[in-house]
């Protein structure tokens, strides 16, 4: 276990690494966090301005006190989408620089380098949160803590999905290499339009509801929306059935990353990865 | 071939891409301690065979063990003691030459890193290189630090893929020299492939000679060239490179061509 910890701690500084000596590296965490951050948030305050312009009653009353599921939403989800690209990143930073099969053939373990990446990525989830926060008290008054420790679940859960996903694409790094690039900037993005990121399930055409209800994002949102709304028991309302399909994600997360890497095992794939 | 006790041992080992035969059938042993150079043309299985050995490849069958373990499942209790160094596997470029060795000191859970580390660059003269990056190394250079890096663990067997690919005649001859001393110190098993064939007659004990997938020839470079009535082992790589017929003049006389 001793041994294990010393690989997961070489690992988590290897890509730390990477960041006190690249300021543009360290400045790519932010930007496009940030970048989303003020569209988002300057959206809101027009949607506000326009609520609060019009004359009562002339317009649903909901709109301007909840425009701020705009910036809690824009928040949660760039924590989940920083903290997929965390896991696959991470492998392709090994593809890019040609060490993948150095690495490949050290007692490093599958899982120890997961683990790695994924404690890489929750410290810069860590910090791109404290500046979203930051940023979104100082220049919306939005308070994202005013959510209490109902957070904490969502955060969970939500970082738990993004994991399960970080590990199918990163199965598809180990088994296609470069050609999977475009799944670790893609997949986010194909799944947000049903996740009711920015709008509830209920806007979804009907056909198209049950696809959200299987994403756990989905509940997330929802119940961000509520909280941001008032209700009192953000976070808990959907744990366990959260936590019944988080789980089951990550184990297919786990089957299909183990059978990619065993596919590139056997193709020839694994020993070639960064020389194409 | 060896009364050493066997390191590696392959049995019936074959690996099939399509319709083509990357390996077929390549059975041999490798006992402690020997150098062994693995030589053939490109696509004669070099690389497949080592890829196998370090378990990055499924063989299609035969069997392969390592230090006793089989490659196929008992993988991680083989890695700690081997290691591996090759001319087209880098090491992370945006590290310095002292970070490297650290990480790769910590995946292999080496008690003292930060000591072992200083020691191994003394004797590969990379103190003066030790707050490079490695991706500003020449080539030359980012060899010495694989190496250095290979040695680590101070592996019961190590792999070498074209070693001193891009290294001067004088730095790969330090290099060889700087290999024979630890071997000296402290026998381990080598397996290299190379195409420069003087540094295999001088540096190898044995030569495997793997063509088409298949063994063509295993036995000390003297026996290998009677064996073909060579002259030395780049007639004999230039022969079966460019397709010429070659006779077997050992106990089986076998054709091959």
């Amino acid at each position: 276990m001793k041994a294990s910890a010393t690989r997961i701690w070489a690992m988590v500084l290897r890509y730390g690494a990477l960041h006190r000596r690249s300021l543009l590296r360290t400045f790519d965490v932010f930007f496009w966090p940030v970048l989303d951050l003020l569209v988002w948030g300057f959206v809101t305050v027009y949607i506000q301005r326009q609520a609060a312009s019009q004359p009562a009653g002339s317009s649903p009353a909901f709109i301007g006190s909840t425009a701020g599921f705009l910036i809690g939403g824009m928040i949660l989800w760039d924590l989940h989408y920083r903290a997929q690209q965390g896991m696959t990143i991470s492998l392709m930073e090994e593809i890019w620089t040609r060490n993948i099969v150095n690495l490949l053939v050290t007692p490093l373990r599958r899982w120890e380098w997961l683990v790695a990446t994924i404690v890489y990525g929750l410290g810069k989830v860590a910090v791109i949160a404290l500046v979203l926060g930051s940023l979104a008290f100082g220049l919306y008054a939005f308070r994202l803590w005013d959510l209490g420790w109902g957070l904490v679940p969502l955060l969970i859960h939500l970082l738990l999905f993004a994991w399960a996903i970080g590990l199918v694409t990163a199965g598809c790094v180990i088994r296609f290499g470069y050609a999977a690039e475009v799944l670790i900037w893609g997949i986010p993005f194909l799944i947000q339009p049903f996740s009711a990121v920015f709008y509830p399930v209920a806007v979804l055409p009907e056909w198209l509801r049950p696809l959200a209800l299987a994403l756990p994002a989905t509940y997330i949102f929802e119940d961000l929306r509520a909280a941001l709304a008032g209700s009192p028991s953000i976070g808990w309302a959907h744990f366990l059935p959260l936590a019944a399909l988080n789980g089951l994600y990550v184990l297919v997360g786990i089957a299909v990353f183990g059978w990619l890497f065993r596919t590139a095992q056997a193709s020839g794939r694994l020993g070639h990865l960064g020389q194409d | 071939m060896s009364q050493k006790p066997s390191v590696i041992d392959v049995k019936g080992l074959t690996k099939v891409y399509g319709t083509t035969r990357a390996l077929d059938s390549v059975s041999l042993q490798i006992g402690a301690g020997q150098i062994v150079g693995l030589l053939g043309p490109n696509g004669a299985g070099k690389t497949t065979l080592l890829h196998c050995l370090l378990g990055l490849l499924t063989p299609t069958s035969g069997t392969l063990t390592v230090f006793g373990h089989p490659m196929a499942t008992h993988r991680w209790a083989v890695l700690p003691r081997m290691n591996f160094a090759a001319a087209d596997a880098d090491l992370p470029s945006n590290l310095t030459v002292q970070e490297i060795l650290t990480l790769y000191a910590r995946l292999y859970t080496v008690p003292a890193p930060r000591a072992v580390v200083a020691t191994l660059m003394a004797r590969t003269r990379l103190v003066p290189l030790a707050s490079r990056l490695f991706g500003q190394l020449s080539a030359g250079e980012r060899m010495r630090v694989k190496l250095a890096k290979a040695m680590l663990n101070q592996p019961a067997l190590l792999l070498l893929d074209e070693p001193t690919l891009n290294l001067d005649p004088s730095m790969a001859e330090q290099m060889r020299q700087w290999l024979l001393g630890l071997h000296r110190q402290r026998p381990f098993t080598i397996l290299l492939t190379s195409h420069n064939m003087v540094e295999v007659e001088r540096f190898c004990e044995r030569v495997l000679f793997l063509h088409r997938g298949r063994l063509l020839a295993d036995g000390s470079p003297a026996a290998v060239l009677r064996q073909f009535g060579q002259p030395n082992l780049e007639a004999l790589f230039l022969s079966i490179a460019r397709g010429g017929e070659l006779v077997d003049l050992g106990a089986s006389q076998e054709v091959v061509g």
